[in-house]
């Protein structure tokens, strides 16, 4: 069976997380060797998936930490002097 | 169990048995996660900042409840959730609008686009700091529902299932709401993505 391009993007997330069945596995590997449209698709969703995970994109405040620890620092203090009143 | 497994539910159990001061050091590692993921639902840096701290002082207090079989970073997601939920929830009482109902968005177009002259992003591409801009907004711009599915599959980097578990939604559910927001985020990035230069093929796959 040939698929065509919609099929695939159907299934481009699965594929991306490798959980679509085997034989559909080959289908689209078969598929992405002739299409370059598809293969630019997937390989651009991918890449925007790297991107994502890196840790630079989605930055914390500046100062984050040490305030969170700071706050926390508190509220043990408070809790271990007080350990049967939260 | 794993060794970083181990050695957390040592931690855990050491905190609880009254070493309190080393509850710095389980949250740590947990920090970014527990930020973005409320970021994610509040959409906004200082209300995201302190939900955070709300939610790592709530786990603190709360570390007693929490069950040894249960994944840490589930459970402590879970708050995290709870937290920006409720945060969101009070913003928009304040804004006296009702509380957008999560359901699934059946129209709209979720077919990726195409570029037609380019082979693969190279690098330096994605190293540049306008496409990662470009991505936080395109991100920013997705439907609540789905934006809260890829922060913590794409960003956070949890499977389906503790995706499902964390939101309280079927594993289903998660897979369309994944792939809508990847396509979605495709559709955005591509202007971004279509003038970078061709580059060496294969060069930039991610193992998953």
């Amino acid at each position: 069976m040939k698929l065509d391009c919609k099929h695939v993007w159907e299934h481009i997330s699965e594929y991306i997380d490798g959980s679509v069945g085997a034989q559909l596995r080959e289908e689209i590997q078969r598929h992405l060797e002739h299409c370059e449209i598809c293969s630019a698709i997937l390989d651009s969703t991918r890449n925007i998936l790297i991107l994502t995970a890196d840790d630079r994109t989605f930055e914390l405040p500046v100062g984050f930490s040490e305030r969170l620890h700071e706050r926390l620092a508190k509220e043990i203090e408070k809790s271990t002097q007080r350990p049967n009143n939260e | 169990m794993q060794a970083a497994a181990r050695q957390e539910a040592e931690l855990i159990r050491r905190i609880v048995a009254g070493e309190k001061e080393l509850f710095h050091e389980l949250i740590r590692p947990y920090e970014r996660m527990v930020y973005v993921t409320i970021f994610s639902i509040v959409k906004n840096e200082s209300e995201a900042e302190d939900g955070a701290q709300e939610a790592v002082i709530s786990a603190y207090r709360h570390l007693g409840s929490f069950r040894a079989e249960a994944k840490f970073s589930t459970w402590l997601t879970t708050i995290a959730i709870n937290e920006g939920r409720k945060r969101l929830r009070k913003a928009k009482a304040a804004a006296e609008s009702s509380i957008e109902e999560e359901i699934e968005e059946k129209e709209g177009d979720y077919t990726p686009a195409p570029l037609t002259d380019w082979r693969e992003i190279p690098l330096e591409a994605v190293e540049r700091k306008e496409l990662r801009v470009a991505l936080r907004q395109a991100v920013a711009n997705l439907p609540d529902i789905y934006r809260q599915v890829f922060t913590l599959r794409d960003l956070e980097e949890f499977n389906i299932e503790e995706t499902a578990e964390a939101l309280g939604l079927n594993p289903g559910v998660v897979k369309v709401r994944l792939h809508r927001a990847r396509i979605l985020l495709q559709k955005q990035l591509v202007p971004y993505l279509k003038t970078m230069a061709p580059a060496r093929k294969g060069f930039f796959r991610r193992g998953l």
